[in-house]
């Protein structure tokens, strides 16, 4: 596998086939015909253009002009010390260290499990428990017109696996720190998790995204999260990679009867990031929260990409996603919710804020909402605002400091959101991080 | 303390005020009463710092220095205060940490130490006994879901905490019940000292009944037309503005 390169679609399908036999040996062959179909709707797709309707403010050209190196276990592991940053405080977790898309137990802890549950990495998932994942693994994402998850599925070869049985609360969160640690030729890795809650089961996840390099980085992420009958799961999702970073992630849930997900979303990295969130209600009584946070600047471009699909009726979904814009950065909010014919007695609600704080910087929110049922109550509202200047000006006739009243206005408003996380001693490291990127050179508070 | 020469300022295209004279000493009170429209608000805002409005001419002088090239920050650790006539909801922003962050700023600037959330705790519970205000106001956000009358005492709470050695009152009055308002009138008075001077702005005289002026001017057009002592107050009470609306007019 030395100098696999992927940019162009030739060369991913090419690389494709020399993946397959590296990894022949594995005994992952039961994958493999999951592989081939993935490849293969991945070559009749290609990379979408703008053309696309669902791409239509996202261009992707930056991932496929990038000559991309597929990762190999790194030799050199970087110092636990160089971690602890993203280490969240006052927080007992079970950790799974992921160095440029690898699980590396070295600098994990998984301490010992509840009976039945199961946590551990993707590659030794797919040899140890195929019995579990079958059922699961590549059910739910939808690759007909999707390029980016059908090359994840294609080259999936790790990423984390979460499987709590039924009646059984996790004792503590999962977070799963992905590290890349590139710092010459660009990267690419295909995280690929699966959460898997029987019913009436608990379970928390984090997933964590970060750089200890420079390098570029491409992450392909695609997560498939099941929720049992009568379960209760809460997902979080950090982006805060360096600024050259990609990551394009796809998080599609499986909602059974009585479940209630909650979905979490920090975004503060990367230079092209697409988060696409794709929940199934498919069971009478779910309810789903999506929360999202999203801040940009300089020429970042974040394209944030709802699509809830209420299938059973009876469910509750809740989108709340707010955007701070800064510099040249751009920032899109597609909300699509669907309600399917039976769908009857859904209530969804969709709220979309974002604050621009510079003149270049800007914001596509478009809702859709596309209903087949006739009792439903659905609603959704975007704005767009800049700063309140008469909550400046009051805050400065109080004696505070013009940069300061920004910042505590910024994260007012970013607190609107973070407060929904229930998760403590995360919501209070969260606000740290907002806190410090408020601060940080990058953002003009002049 | 305060000296105004010959204030003009414009707000877009308008001016508004057309020469303000005015001086105001340590421990006195004055009232600035007008009609609607004369530019009573433009003046606090001016005083206070806010950029909407334009000076075009003249000085306005703390205690010698002409302030109206200092931000409104510097105004307001220097000692001048405002009671805003809409004070502003900030959502998400606590009241005590707001207050803590001012108090901090002003005793920073002062060259005192910075209170401790604990320290300022303390600090604002003997407030709390000269200003009548509830702990519910102080946890809630700033002015969110405020009352008319909850926010003006929110405002008289900030000028005990603050310590301001000026401080501008802007239709402070305005909206109140005779309740809400002997409150705040109240307040006024617990905080009037040898070393503080208060411009009370203000349509009614109602107010002046429970805090006594030593000095009325009456504010026509950008102007100040007419000056006296307490009893102006009541003399205009009776006659309405058109009296020296008229008298200003005529001798102009």
């Amino acid at each position: 596998m030395e100098n696999l390169v992927l940019k162009d679609v030739e060369s991913y399908i090419d690389g494709f086939a020399r993946f397959e036999r590296s990894v022949a040996g594995n005994g992952w062959s039961w994958l493999s015909p999951l592989r081939k179909e993935a490849i293969s709707k991945f070559k009749e797709l290609g990379f979408p253009t703008t053309r696309h309707e669902e791409w239509k403010f996202t261009n992707v050209a930056p991932i496929t002009k990038t000559s991309f190196r597929l990762t190999e276990r790194a030799t050199a592991l970087p110092a636990g010390e160089e971690l602890e940053k993203f280490t969240i405080p006052e927080l007992d977790v079970f950790k799974l260290v992921f160095i440029d898309g690898h699980f590396t137990p070295e600098l994990s802890s998984i301490k010992e499990l509840p009976e039945g549950v199961k946590i551990k990495s993707l590659r030794d998932a797919l040899s140890q428990e195929r019995e579990l994942l079958e059922p699961h693994l590549s059910r739910y994402v939808d690759l007909s017109d999707d390029a980016f998850s059908s090359l994840n599925t294609a080259f999936m070869q790790d990423g984390v696996f979460v499987y709590v049985p039924e009646n059984t609360v996790l004792p503590e969160p999962v977070h799963v720190l992905y590290v890349s640690t590139g710092t010459t030729s660009p990267t690419i890795t295909h995280p690929r998790n699966l959460i898997v809650a029987g019913k009436s089961s608990e379970a928390t996840v984090i997933e964590d995204y970060v750089s200890l390099g420079e390098g570029v980085n491409f992450s392909n992420v695609v997560t498939e999260l099941v929720a049992g009958e009568n379960s209760h799961i809460n997902h979080y999702k950090i982006e805060r990679e360096n600024r050259k970073a990609f990551n394009v992630s796809t998080l599609r849930i499986e909602q059974l009867r009585n479940s209630s997900v909650s979905t979490h979303a920090v975004l503060i990295g990367g230079a092209l990031v697409r988060n696409n969130i794709h929940p199934v209600l498919d069971g009478e009584g779910g309810s789903c929260l999506i929360n999202g946070l999203f801040m940009a600047t300089g020429s970042q471009h974040m394209d944030n990409h709802m699509l809830v699909e209420h299938v059973s009726p009876h469910c509750d979904s809740r989108q709340f996603y707010y955007g701070i814009l800064d510099g040249r950065s751009k920032g899109i909010f597609s909300g699509r919710i669907v309600v399917h014919k039976d769908a009857q007695k859904t209530d969804a609600k969709q709220t979309n804020r974002n604050l621009l704080l510079s003149e270049e910087a800007s914001i596509d929110t478009k809702p859709q909402l596309e209903i087949h049922a006739d009792d439903v109550k659905c609603t959704h509202g975007a704005t767009i605002g800049q700063m309140d200047e008469s909550a400046l000006f009051y805050m400065r006739s109080r004696a505070i400091p013009l940069d300061k009243a920004k910042a505590i206005l910024l994260l007012a408003f970013a607190g609107e959101s973070l407060k929904r996380i229930d998760l403590e001693p995360l919501r209070v490291y969260l606000e740290g991080v907002v806190a410090e990127w408020f601060s940080s050179e990058h953002l003009n508070l002049g | 303390m305060l000296e105004i020469r010959n204030l003009h300022a414009r707000v877009d295209d308008r001016e508004i005020l057309k020469g303000i004279n005015l001086v105001v000493n340590p421990g006195e009170v004055h009232s600035i009463m007008g009609p609607n429209g004369s530019g009573k608000s433009t003046l606090a805002q001016v005083l206070a710092g806010r950029e909407t409005y334009v000076v075009t001419e003249g000085e306005v002088l703390l205690d010698g220095d002409n302030i109206l090239e200092i931000e409104p920050e510097e105004r307001a650790c220097r000692g001048i205060f405002m009671a805003f006539q809409y004070p502003v909801e900030i959502p998400g922003v606590a009241n005590t940490y707001f207050l803590r962050m001012a108090l901090n700023s002003i005793r920073k600037y002062n060259g005192l130490k910075e209170l401790k959330p604990v320290e300022f705790v303390k600090y604002v519970k003997e407030k709390m006994k000269i200003i009548r205000t509830s702990d519910d106001l102080l946890k809630r956000s700033v002015n969110e879901g405020f009352s008319g009358g909850e926010k003006k005492r929110n405002e008289i709470f900030q000028m005990a905490l603050l310590e301001p050695k000026l401080c501008v009152l802007d239709e402070t009055d305005s909206g109140l019940d005779i309740d809400a308002l002997k409150l705040v009138a109240d307040g006024v008075n617990a905080m009037r000292s040898p070393e503080r001077a208060f411009i009370i702005i203000t349509h009614y005289q109602r107010l002046l009944n429970y805090v006594v002026p030593d000095f009325v001017h009456v504010l026509v057009d950008g102007k100040l037309v007419k000056s006296g002592g307490k009893e102006l107050a009541l003399e205009l009470e009776e006659k309405g503005y058109s009296w020296v609306e008229n008298s200003s007019q005529s001798a102009a």
